[in-house]
């Protein structure tokens, strides 16, 4: 019996997946417990954006955060994090906005280039299926992000990542890793 | 556990450090070369290319092969290991995310029950 997954059912139930479907598209899959409407007041209001996207595991906390959630509108996430004396500026423009079904909005801070991101709320059952879609202007490009993360931050990244498996305490998180001993 | 992804990162920092050796791994993405093509290429002895391409191997960003008298470099099996590392750290940042989403739609859900129910009295 653990009693790290008694406390989050939910997180064994709805598993989040990624894959790399194609050379320059990244996929991030999960169901959520509530209606599509909801699901989508929680990525697009900014106070309750902030209460997620940046767990506390994270070692990072939201300076501020802005949407102007309609085609064309831009939106500003900024963070403090441990790593870095200056803020971390994260921003773009929504190119589309259907409430409680789809977003698509740019990812500016890269400069030219960055991927665009596209979110689908699907709503079955009382349930929502929220499909992430980070699509890269080249091959290239998402190898490079691949590599920047693996390499170029790596220790700062694996030392966040085992910060985030102490806190979460999750078994599965440290059974995978045993496989990759 | 951290330790051992420390050993190994250390490995590759210490290979990445090195502008020749980027650039030898630049050049191996392009095409499989022998050691002399990268001597030749970075203007270097076959011996400074030997070390170099010998951190590398070690760092497991280059694998080598010897047919006869010819030692050909090709890019070593780090780096899909490495994307298949990085989607699950990846994945792990999203899944603590969504966690904390959980939270949030429940919360919405309740209130919108509270609300509904004071709304209908």
């Amino acid at each position: 019996m653990d009693a790290g997954t008694d406390s989050k059912p939910s997180s064994a139930k709805n598993r989040t997946a990624v894959q790399r479907t194609s050379e320059r598209e990244l996929v991030v899959t999960r169901t959520f417990n509530g209606p599509g409407r909801l699901v989508f007041e929680a990525w697009t209001h900014p106070d309750l954006i902030q209460r997620w996207w940046v767990p506390k595991s994270f070692g990072a906390s939201f300076l501020s955060c802005e949407t102007d959630v309609r085609t064309g509108g831009a939106y500003r996430f900024v963070f403090s994090h441990a790593s870095s004396e200056k803020p971390l500026a994260f921003f773009g423009k929504y190119l589309e906005v259907v409430p409680g079904s789809r977003l698509v909005w740019t990812n500016e801070e890269g400069g030219e280039g960055g991927a665009i991101t596209t979110v689908t709320f699907e709503e079955i059952d009382g349930e929502t299926l929220v499909v992430t879609r980070d699509v890269y202007s080249s091959k290239e490009a998402l190898d490079a992000a691949i590599a920047s993360g693996a390499t170029g931050g790596s220790c700062e990244t694996y030392e966040q990542l085992d910060a985030l498996l102490i806190n979460l305490g999750a078994s599965a998180t440290r059974r995978t890793l045993r496989g990759e001993e | 556990m951290v330790q051992c992804y420390q050993a190994r990162f250390d490995l590759s920092f210490a290979a990445l450090s090195d502008a020749t050796r980027r650039g030898v791994l630049e050049e191996l993405g392009r095409a499989d070369a022998s050691i002399t093509d990268l001597a030749e290429k970075f203007h270097m002895t076959l011996t400074g290319m030997k070390k170099h391409v010998g951190v590398l191997e070690r760092a497991w960003l280059v694998t080598t092969v010897k047919v006869g008298r010819v030692r050909t470099c090709k890019l070593g099996p780090r780096r899909l290991e490495e994307e298949a590392a990085w989607i699950e750290s990846y994945r792990r940042v999203w899944d603590a995310r969504f966690d904390e989403l959980d939270k949030v739609v429940e919360e919405l859900k309740r209130k919108e029950r509270i609300d509904g129910r004071r709304n209908r009295q």
